[in-house]
């Protein structure tokens, strides 16, 4: 915070604190102390990458009186590429509106922060941040954020292993204490369609199947590049390795496992399933699977049947449904209906929202006016480690007990965060990684 | 090209009605399908989403744009952006050597009317629409396989309804105000991504869209659900009723008008 950039609201609270005899209050926890729609809400960015930069966009177009005043990243190209998109002239492409936010962003040269720990210097100059890398760090940006008393906004999955599970849902306890606003990226939570369908999901009945699917043609893939550590490929190619990624399972199946436990009120206990690599081979995809089929149990007795591919030319499929007693959910088509197949529900798709932009609208604004209404951290986990169930399952082929699983303690993470430091997965001399063999693999 | 003040349905921005001529023209009598589009999309030989190459392939899609309304058999493709479809016809061109585009506002009128200046091709009753149309009275919310009504009288299928259809014009409301009359081969050319004009109505649509005359335009409101930034230049979000068909100008351009085109419209 340099002094010229004082707004007179800064400056009279300062002054209130300072006869208050409380000096070291602002630096510890100046998000407990916000008071007033009238003043300005600090944001840092944490992740520039392609989610980052739309999060950060997002957060700027809301109503609230926000300022971008921090960015951090890994890689100093990533954070260059998105200041300079966020600063573009006119959004109307993005936004649907004419004009721009630059007047919202206030980076100076000091306050971009690249590297490893780049995230504590960013989150330390915010009242929000936005956490936005690749998975495998959000436990420790979440628990520092939590920490240092800011309100977040989280990008799903939040974390790739049982051992940032447990990091997240201790932090997700103190968040609560110090009544933190946290909105996790799972935005079907923030879409008018799903909002309305589970007002009204107590018109099939109970519950008593569900099927949630992924199947698409995968995402990016970033070759290795000469003169990249081991540690810089992996970081750039990270949808490619679970430490980073969880597998994609983790990565976006979590959406619509998500919304099976959402609308179930729970968690699975157990799941079993199979999975494998059958076309998505090569040096270039790391150790990840492109495939996995996994029955999920809920304490009930219900099953989820779960299928996410990522292998071009075979059914596409992003969706949700729900069998129960009385009638069935279509969550895509916003549908429900009797069990012979008569429409009960329609929603209506002309009133359907962009969540992305709902999730940080509803946020900032209760950040505005010093509500505490968000509390997404525990969920966003608890599904993150259903999605992580799902994938021990697969990797082991054995069936995989919830509560032996997230107190496993297994943690796939690199002791010493460094691009000279040796990932936890190395490539053998042919340049592949290993890959999980259902049968073989020990899953804890 | 318009409407007259009085027909049903009728918008401000289909008048004054003028009087166009049209160079000489084939059009394929079907929107294009997955079956076709995926050609070019699985083509090994095609880099994708490169910002240099003048022809390179789509990204693959986040999530699953089709939603699950059909692909294989005919189905229309859909949800791509009109830079996706243009960058198909450039890949077509490089193909065959023949050179294929999208219809301007102009032609598409001129071809979905076959000679009728009634309120649709076959007159003025909206009651028969469902013989040649997939529509919000008869689609279910999906869109069907090209081809599967009746045609047009010049034998061209679905122009009303199915996918809307992107053409080439950027949208303006006051365009027809501009125009000369009579006027030969109008065209609004491009300035901005959005608003672009989309004709024919889809199967979303109700009967006063599913006129001849009706324009529409795209929005970045289509785009809404796309949550990286840049937005995705080749597949909108919330659009799954837009898709295309192809027309071939009987006086074909010379390569480099073909390749300037191309540079124009896709910008590389």
């Amino acid at each position: 915070m340099s002094a010229d950039k004082t707004t007179r609201r800064d400056f009279v609270k300062g002054g209130t604190l300072l006869a208050g005899g409380l000096i070291a209050a602002p630096l510890l926890s100046r998000a407990n102390y916000f008071s007033g729609a009238a003043d300005t809400i600090k944001i840092a960015l944490v992740g520039c990458g392609g989610r980052g930069t739309g999060a950060c966009l997002q957060a700027l177009l809301t109503k609230q009186n926000v300022k971008l005043v921090a960015m951090a990243d890994a890689f100093r190209d990533r954070l260059d590429s998105c200041y300079k998109q966020i600063n573009a002239d006119d959004l109307t492409e993005w936004s649907g509106n004419k004009g721009n936010v630059k007047n919202k962003i206030d980076v100076p040269e000091e306050r971009k922060f690249v590297g490893f720990d780049a995230y504590q210097k960013a989150i330390a100059l915010a009242d929000v941040v936005i956490l936005a890398t690749p998975p495998g760090f959000r436990p420790i940006h979440f628990e520092e954020a939590v920490k240092q008393g800011k309100h977040i906004f989280m990008e799903k999955p939040v974390a790739t292993d049982p051992a940032g599970i447990q990091r997240v849902l201790a932090a997700a306890a103190i968040a609560k204490q110090k009544k933190l606003n946290v909105v996790v990226g799972l935005q079907r939570h923030y879409q008018n369609s799903y909002r309305e369908l589970i007002k009204r999901k107590d018109q099939i009945g109970e519950i008593t199947s569900a099927q949630a699917w992924w199947n698409n043609d995968g995402v990016w893939v970033r070759p290795r590049q000469p003169n990249q550590t081991e540690m810089e490929y992996q970081m750039r190619n990270w949808y490619y390795f679970v430490w980073l990624c969880g597998d994609h399972i983790t990565e976006q199946h979590i959406h619509n496992l998500d919304v099976i436990n959402w609308f179930k009120g729970s968690y699975p206990v157990k799941a079993q399933g199979m999975g494998g690599r059958e076309v998505r081979k090569g040096k270039d995809f790391g150790e990840i699977f492109d495939h996995h089929y996994v029955e999920f149990h809920y304490a009930d007795g219900s099953i989820l049947n779960s299928q996410c591919r990522h292998i071009p030319h075979t059914m596409s499929k992003v969706d949700e449904m729900f069998t129960g007693t009385k009638g069935k959910i279509f969550c895509g088509e916003g549908k429900i209906t009797d069990l012979k197949g008569n429409v009960i529900y329609q929603f209506d798709m002309k009133t359907e929202n962009d969540p992305y932009q709902t999730e940080h609208d509803e946020l900032f604004a209760a950040i505005a006016k010093g509500d505490y209404k968000f509390a997404d951290a525990e969920n966003g986990a608890k599904s993150t480690m259903t999605s992580i169930l799902g994938r021990l399952a697969t990797y082991s082929g054995q069936v995989v007990e919830w509560d032996k699983a997230i107190n496993s303690g297994l943690d796939l993470h690199p002791k010493v965060y460094d691009w000279a430091a040796a990932p936890p997965v190395l490539p053998n001399a042919d340049g592949l990684y290993p890959v999980a063999t259902p049968g073989i693999t020990k899953y804890a | 090209m318009g409407s007259a003040d009085n027909q049903k349905g009728h918008r401000p921005d289909e008048s004054p009605q003028k009087e166009v001529t049209i160079s000489a023209f084939w059009m394929a009598a079907l929107e294009t399908t997955h079956d076709e589009f995926g050609a070019f999309w699985t083509d090994q030989s095609v880099t994708i989403n490169s910002s240099v190459d003048a022809v390179t392939r789509p990204t693959s899609q986040y999530i699953d744009l089709s939603w699950g309304m059909g692909k294989e058999g005919g189905f229309p493709v859909n949800s791509m952006s009109q830079t996706a479809a243009l960058m198909y016809c450039h890949w077509l061109y490089k193909k065959t050597g023949i050179f294929y585009r999208l219809p301007t506002e102009a032609e598409w009128e001129y071809a979905c009317r076959a000679g009728s200046e009634a309120t649709f091709p076959w007159g003025d009753d909206a009651n028969e629409m469902s013989k040649y149309a997939w529509f919000k009275g008869n689609s279910k919310s999906k869109y069907q396989k090209t081809g599967t009504l009746l045609p047009n009288t010049w034998g061209l299928y679905d122009m009303l309804g199915n996918v809307a259809e992107w053409t080439l014009d950027q949208y303006d409301s006051a365009y027809f105000s501009k125009l000369a009359d009579p006027v030969r081969d109008p065209l609004a050319s491009p300035q901005s991504r959005y608003p672009k004009t989309v004709r024919g109505g889809s199967y979303v649509d109700g009967p006063e869209n599913l006129r001849p005359a009706s324009r529409q335009y795209s929005e970045p409101a289509w785009n809404k659900r796309d949550p990286q930034f840049p937005k995705s230049r080749w597949w909108l979000t919330d659009a799954a009723f837009v898709g295309f068909r192809i027309v071939r100008p009987v006086k074909q351009p010379t390569a480099e008008e073909a390749e300037q085109f191309f540079k124009a419209y896709i910008g590389q």
